[in-house]
This record gives structure tokens, sequence and C-alpha cells, in this order.
């Protein structure tokens, strides 16, 4: 990973945001990532979605752990302060800052080495404690920087670019997120920003912890005959089941009606999620109808994507703690302090 | 024994079972001494169990004000059949044992040189009471009773401590008094009363307190402004955070909303606590995490990260016996090493050295200030001695001019008028850059991260560059010696070529150590380590004396290691005096160390 800066391109008549910033506004340096990555398309759709959003540069965290994919947040949003922590400890960091300032935007993006091996206990209580961020896993079923071994998504029967065949289960981000009682469980395409974008905004907005595990291929090391991870084989075997709309607070629903059946659920802020179901029979806001849906399809060799579990009204780590609605760091030292008069009183038990 | 001698001036060891309740009955008895002005401390031997193990609770009173343990036990109350044998054996002669002789004592063991004392504890209590539970309880009181005859304590301040103890359940304070009173009424009607080891009133410690170093510790943390603790249980620090957690309950609350103006999370791991009180920190909170030796071992990447990106963290560590697991409930100084290089790669970290809760109090502010001033983790080294038993110390002030010093931020105003921030510069040239909290400006945004980042805060993989960082922070480690708390500094009466280093919890033992080499004619200086790195007084402090015994609690003599290591001092004149089988040092070990070192010397 090299620090150079990417030339920014003033298009005229270029549109601004609620905030006035550009698009551009929300790139970050230059990647660094092999042509053809998918980690790239997630990054743009990333930007494409707090641009939309008009979220303040300033007002998001970025944070990762160790991998490819943890190398993007440097390629998003230049003006939101970053944190590349260590292997597999993203949801630690992200949980503590959020703890002591909840007001941040938190983003964290992990991999499937980083969240469903080294770091899958902190992705399991990330979830369980329903930190209020957006957790993306670009998952690619393979270690890069390492030189392509089977990461713990890797398909049972795929094979390495070498030939060799992968033989033990693999962990899905998706089920085992809707398991551990997820408020948000989706999952997308990297090589599907339409659907991506829709994604990431009700992600962002969701509150508690929204993970989306982005199929994403590897091209130097996983995109071959007999991956299961491919561009190939994730187009031919993608299943979009449930597709998101994001509709602003104040925003008229304009949705095409076409297929299946849809359903609205309302985010805290007033802002909707208009989801579009490809299999009417299908609520995805039933936690054992997701997983019942997820088993039966993915033991075909389907790619289940979309919002698969959604769920506005989990408490979050706050609620559960109790934490003033107030960020902790905006708390003047005054009413931290219980003073000398309170440690005099205190003492008298002491005694 | 002599009479006069063992007025005030004594150790009273009772030995029990855990979770029979023999826990407040202590409490009962040391708060009753010290209410009667007497200097006490409580040292509490415990099993690494929930219920039936032996446990024994120490308690000395001192009419100098000694803290330290002592060989001694003059007064042995043996509640405990299985550990009997072993705590006849342990009173020192001329003492007293005192035993429930509900159920007849072994016979084959018996010592000519003690007084044994057979108390029908349980037939009484079991008389008395009706609850099966509240017999179990009332033996422990009924023991009190008994030494309160015995020892002459005043039963006022024990039936007024029993009164305020249970003031929300009077109920509970008749049948407590119930069972002081069977206690006292036996001792009195079979024994000859007082023993010539007793207490006499000397005052009222009216200007001191009874407190453990974790509590103190987790008042500093109150009282520093920290509003964010994240921590996995782990003994023994885990009363730190409950402390915390109790007083932020009682201090914390917004007054309107009920509110907590505090956020405590209770981690997966002691991994993911390091990593939230990062995350904390990095947003601009002061977040700490308590943790013992092995969460410091699991702690150690997320360690070296904060040092080499630059994010303040405080760190408890109440250390315990290692090795490995080691003994839970014991006590050491034997992570020095570990914490003061903690994780891969060269780093170093600041240290404190608290030597009793009352610097625990005081160093948890500073710790905050420091590793915010130096933006570094900051450990602060405690053990199970100080974090776990009860001290009386001089009260706890407050300073309400008092405010946090968070180094060197950079506002939204500030940054405004910046044409740009770069997060690693030195500006100042004292190896500290200046940083921003996220959420404030966009011109303060910058990326941490634990690869390689040159002045600019930009990643780098270039020779020079990153060497500039590096170095940059060893200019910083420079300035850290002057903001840690100095080392004190105790002349001999005499002028003397021989000192001792000391530290922490070994500091009570010194000093009734040196009192008693002086009424030998062994005169030695002492200075007690406060802090890391070293101050410049401590490399001084070696070259002016031929001999320095460095008093520590663990096996390998980590802190003469350090000490070489960081002043340069020559290591034929730092001998060791270590300490390491997990009870607190007692000041026979200090002062058996240097009469033997002596000795060789004359010999030689």
């Amino acid at each position: 990973m090299t620090f150079i800066a990417k030339p920014k391109i003033e298009l005229p008549g270029e549109q601004l945001n609620e905030v006035g910033l550009k698009r551009s506004d929300y790139e970050g340096v230059l990647s660094t990532l092999c042509a053809g990555c998918g980690h790239d398309s997630i990054t743009a759709a990333i930007v494409q979605a707090f641009w939309e959003l008009s979220i303040a540069p300033k007002d998001v965290v970025k944070l990762s752990g160790i991998g490819c994919s943890s190398k993007t947040p440097a390629y998003f949003i230049s003006g939101a302060h970053g944190f590349n922590s260590v292997h597999g400890r993203m949801p630690a960091v992200a949980s503590g800052a959020l703890a002591a300032n909840r007001n941040l935007v938190a983003i964290g993006v992990s991999g499937d080495g980083d969240s469903l091996s080294i770091g899958f206990g902190q992705f399991g209580h990330a979830v369980r404690r329903n930190v209020n961020m957006l957790y993306i896993i670009e998952n690619n079923g393979v270690y890069g920087l390492t030189k392509g071994q089977f990461s713990a998504s890797a398909d049972r029967g795929s094979k390495s670019k070498r030939g060799a065949v992968n033989r033990m289960r693999s962990i899905d981000p998706v089920a085992t997120a809707i398991a551990l009682g997820g408020s948000f469980v989706a999952r997308g395409f990297s090589g599907d920003r339409e659907q991506l974008v829709p994604l990431i905004k009700a992600g962002i907005k969701h509150r508690g912890c929204a993970v989306i595990d982005v199929i994403s291929p590897c091209v130097t090391f996983n995109d071959h005959e007999g991956s299961t991870k491919s561009y190939a084989y994730t187009r031919s075997h993608y299943n979009p089941a449930v597709n998101a709309e994001y509709i602003a607070p104040a925003e008229e629903i304009k949705a095409n009606y076409d297929k299946g059946e849809t359903m609205l659920v309302t985010l805290h802020d007033g802002s909707r999620i208009l989801l579009r179901k490809a299999d009417s029979s299908f609520p995805p806001t039933l936690r054992s109808a997701a997983m019942r849906y997820l088993e039966a399809h993915s033991s075909r060799g389907e790619v289940v994507t979309g919002v698969l579990y959604i769920n506005e009204d989990m408490p979050l780590l706050h609620d559960i703690a109790g934490t003033t609605a107030t960020p902790l760091t905006d708390l003047p030292y005054e009413r931290l302090s219980p003073g000398s008069e309170a440690l005099n009183r205190l003492q008298k038990r002491m005694r | 024994m002599s009479d006069a001698s063992h007025v005030n001036d004594f150790v009273i060891k009772i030995a029990t079972a855990n979770g029979t309740g023999s826990a407040s009955a202590n409490g009962l008895l040391m708060k009753a001494l010290f209410r009667m002005g007497l200097p006490v401390t409580g040292k509490n031997l415990f099993p690494s169990n929930i219920q039936g193990l032996p446990t024994w609770y120490e308690i000395r009173a001192n009419r100098d004000g000694y803290m330290s343990r002592t060989g001694r036990v003059d007064v042995m109350v043996a509640m405990n059949a299985q550990t009997y044998s072993k705590d006849l054996a342990e009173v020192s002669p001329g003492g007293f044992l005192i035993y429930d002789s509900t159920w007849p004592r072994r016979d084959m063991d018996q010592r000519d040189d003690i007084t044994v004392l057979g108390i029908p504890l349980a037939r009484m209590c079991n008389e008395h009471f009706d609850v099966a539970r509240i017999r179990i309880l009332m033996k422990n009181v009924a023991y009190v009773g008994a030494l309160a005859a015995l020892m002459d304590l005043d039963t006022e301040v024990l039936k007024t401590l029993l009164q305020e103890t249970f003031a929300s359940k009077p109920q509970l304070v008749e049948g407590n008094l119930e069972a002081i009173r069977l206690g006292y009424d036996y001792a009195k009607e079979h024994f000859t009363c007082p023993l010539p080891v007793r207490a006499e009133r000397m005052g009222d410690n009216r200007k001191h307190i009874l407190i453990d170093g974790n509590s103190a510790a987790a008042l500093g943390c109150v009282y520093a402004g920290a509003t964010v603790g994240a921590w996995y249980p782990i003994t023994p620090s885990t009363s730190l955070m409950d402390a915390f957690q109790g007083y932020c309950e009682r201090f914390r609350k917004d007054p309107e909303t009920g509110e907590n103006l505090f956020c405590i999370i209770q981690a997966e791991d002691e991994l993911a606590a390091a990593g939230m009180v990062l995350g904390a920190n990095w947003t601009g909170a002061r977040a700490f995490t308590p943790t013992s030796g092995p969460g410091i071992s699991l702690m150690s990447e997320f360690i070296g990260f904060a040092y080499y990106a630059e994010i303040p963290a405080v760190f408890f560590d109440v250390q315990r016996v290692g090795p490995s697991t080691g003994m839970p409930t014991r006590t050491q100084q034997c992570d020095l090493i570990t914490c003061a290089y903690a994780s891969h790669g060269d780093t170093r970290h600041p240290m404190l050295l608290p030597a009793n809760p009352h610097e625990c109090f005081e160093m948890a502010v500073q710790a905050f200030d420091l590793a915010e001033r130096l933006q570094t983790p900051v450990f602060f080294m405690s053990d199970l001695d100080i974090g776990m038993n009860d001290w009386m110390i001089p009260e706890l002030t407050w300073d309400d001019g008092y405010q946090p010093d968070r180094g060197k931020v950079l506002g939204p105003d500030e940054l405004e008028d910046m044409e740009r921030f770069y997060r690693y510069l030195d500006t100042d040239g004292d190896g500290i850059p200046h940083r921003t909290y996220p959420g404030t400006h966009h011109k303060g945004a910058y990326f941490v991260r634990g690869s390689g980042h040159n002045q600019y805060g930009g990643y780098t993989e270039d020779a020079e560059e990153y060497q500039q960082v590096v170095d940059r922070l060893l200019v910083k480690w420079d300035t850290a010696r002057d903001l840690v708390p100095a080392p004190v500094l105790t002349p001999a009466q005499q002028k003397s070529e021989l000192g001792i280093i000391a530290f922490g919890s070994s500091d009570g033992a010194v000093i009734e150590a040196l009192d008693r080499l002086a009424d030998t004619g062994v005169h030695v200086d002492y200075l007690r380590l406060r802090g890391f790195p070293f101050a410049d007084e401590v490399a001084e402090f070696i070259a002016a004396h031929e001999t320095v015994f460095v008093v520590e609690q663990n096996r390998d003599a980590q802190m003469r290691l350090l000490l070489i290591q960081e002043t340069g001092a020559d290591p034929a004149r730092l001998s060791s005096l270590l300490h390491y089988n997990g009870l607190p040092i007692p000041s026979d070990a200090v002062v058996d160390g240097i009469t033997e070192h002596i000795a060789k010397e004359v010999a030689a």
C-alpha cells in the first residue's frame, strides 16, 4: 500500500449533495489493489452511498483490520478519520469509539480472514452488542496478501488457483449473524452496484449493527474455474432474494412493484427501506424464515443476496448500558468529577 | 512475651473456609481496632475458589504504624479443622490459639510453648439460632465476641459498627450482638481476660480511612474524568471495575434523566478490551482497562499499536503470581519487564508504581494525564496485595481546581485556521505531536495505522521516513522521564555506603526493616521508585552507594534488570533481595537479607 494522492478532477456541472459536496469529495487516495479487484467496486459503492446520504465526512469514522479489504478505508472519504487496526480487531476499536462518541457514523470494513477466522469472536460480539455501525465484510474466500490460502468462507469442494480442493466446511457470515441475533443482515455482490448502494445506505441508516457480506472476487487468486467466489460463479448462481431501496424521510415512494411482494420498514429517523422480495413467502423480518430460505437456497449453491434479516427495534449497546444521549466525549469535566465534598462524604463510610 | 510489648502490637490470624461469611466478621474486627485508634492492616490470603477451601485473614495492629507483614502470629483463630495442624504450627512461641471446642481436638497436635483456648462456638450458636445459614454466619461473629473479651476490644465500638453496618436492616443487629455476647461471656467466664496480647485505645484514627487499592484506583478513575471502561474479568483486578461501576452509579448519574455519564463494556476477552480502550481514547474519551498479567499478554498486540500510532490508554495491571495462570489469588511484582516493553518491535512504556491505596488514587489520576500528555499507553503497576487488601491510609483529598491535562489536542477553531494538519509532526521539539478527535473538523482527519507511517501521517515504506518517526518516539521517551512521578529518597540517619531501591507494595516492609536495622547499627539509604522511565536521580543514587539492595517480589530480579538496562548502572553494585512465594513480603525478609549480606561481607 503506497500513498498516492488521487488527482481531483473537476467535472463541470458536477452535482452537489445537501451538505454542498461533490461525489468526488467522498473519495480517498488512489487504490493500490489489483486491477479488477472486487473491493474497488465496493469502495465506489461506499462513496456513492455516503454522498447520496449527504453525511458530512467529519462525522464519519472508518475502521478496518488487516488484509486487502482493510486497506480500502484509505480509498474513500478522505475527510473522515480512519483507523486501520490490528488483524481481526476492528470491531473492538469501533465499539470503544462509539461507546465514547455515539454520534459518529461508523463504517467498519473487514474481510473473510479478518472476520471469520482471526476476528470471528469480535465479529460475533459486535453483532451481539448491536454496536451502531455498518459492518462490511469484503468476502473473496481467499487470503490475498499471503498469496492464495483458503479462508474460512471458502466453500467445500472449491478449488484453489493451484488446484487444491478445499475439504473444510465454510462459514457463512450471513447465517452466522442471523443466528447470533443480528439486527440487520444482508449480502451483496461487488459486481451489482445497483443492488449494493441501496444496501449500504440502508445499513448506514439502520439503528444497530448492520452486517453486509459482499462477495468480492479476488482477480489474482480466486477468479478461476472451480472457485465459488469468482465473478463467473457468482453471476451464474446469483439469487437477489430481497432488494432494498432506501427512501429518505421526505421522499415519495416510486418503486416498481413488478415482482414478488414489497415490504416497508421504517427506520428510527423516519426514513424507510422498501424491500422487494423475489419470493413472496419469505418475510425478512422473521429470523427463522431467513434461516430456512438461506439453507434451502445455499445448499443448491446459490448466492443469496439482499436484506435477509432486519429488525429496527433491537436495543443498542448504549440502550442496554443506559448511557446518556450526549456523547461521553462532549461531557465537560465539571459534570464528571464529583468534587472534594463528595469525596469527604464518601470517606465517612470508610472508617 | 512481656505484657507491655504486645499491647497494640500484635498479629491476629483467622483460619476459616471460604464461603462461610467470615469476611464480614473479620472486617468487623479490623474496623473495631481501627476505631480504637490502632494502626491496622488486613491481609486476605484466599484460594482461587468459591466455596469450601481454606482461607486466612491476617490483621496486624501496630502502635508504630508499620503496615507490612511480619513472620509472626500472636493470636490464631483456628476455625478450619482441615488446616488445624498447619495453623497450630504457625503460632509464634508465647502466642495463643483459639479453636472451636464443639468438636474434640486432635490429640497428636500439641504444643507446650503456646496457650490453647477452646470455645464451643458451633454448639453455642446452634443453641441460640434456628436457621442453619445463620448458625454458620454467627459462629464467626461469636469469635469476634471472644476476641473482644480476650483482647480487651471496646464492645461499644463493636455495637456501633454493627448498627452502622445493618442500618438498613436493624433486625439483624440484635442477632449479631447476641453472637458477640455468646463469645464474649464464654471467654470472660472461662479464661483470664484480657490476655497480655491486647488492644488499648490510642486515639481514633480520625484522619485516616480503610480502603483497598482497587477501590482507590477506581475512585481515581472517576475523579480523572474517565468515562469508558472496558474489561474482561480477571482476579485480582475485577474489584477495580466493580468499584468503578459502584462509584459511577453513585456519582455519575444524570440527576435529571438518571442516564449514565459513563459506559462500561464487559468485553469478550482482553484483546477486545484493549481495542475498546484504544477506540474510546482515539475519539477523545478517557478510557481504561483493569487487568492482570495474563490479560497483559493478550493485550500486547494492541499495546504496541497504541505505542506506534500514539494513542493514549491506561492499563491497570494488578499483578498476581505467574508464570502462566500461576496462583491467581497470590501477589507478586512479576510483570515489570512484560509491561515496560510490551509488544513486538521496539516499544517501551511509562509505568507508575503506587505503593499503597493512597497513591493508587493519586496515580490513577496522573496515569490519565500522562497518557494524554504523552499520547501513549501508560501502565499502572499495582498488585494483589495493594489492590485487594485493606489498608489504613491518610484520608484522600481532592483539589477542586484540578483540570485534566488533555495534552496537545487541536480543536475546530485551531484546525480551521491551519493550512494543513499533520498528525505526527513534532513542532515543539519534545517528541509529542498534535492530535485531533474524530467528529470535530474535516481538516483534522487523519489515518491511524500500525503500519509504517511518516511524520505527516501518510503510509510509508521509506527507510528514512520510517526511522524519523521511531527516533522521534525516543525524544518523547526522554520527555516522559521528567513527567512520571519522581522517586522518593529517605536518607539514613548517618551517611551510608548501603542503599535500598524498592517500589510498590514492598515499601511497608522496607520502612519497618530500615528502623529495625538502624536499631542494630546498620544504616541504609532508601530510594523508592515511583515511575518508569527512571529519573536521573536513580542512576545517581546507585552510583553514590557501594551496594544497593534491590528489593522486589519476583524471582528473576526484573527491576534490577531494568535498572541495569535503562540507567547503565554497574551490575556489581546491585544486589537483589527477592521474595516471590506469593505472600506479601514481610519486613523480616528485608532485615534478614541485608543482615546476611553484611555477615558474608565481614566473613569475606
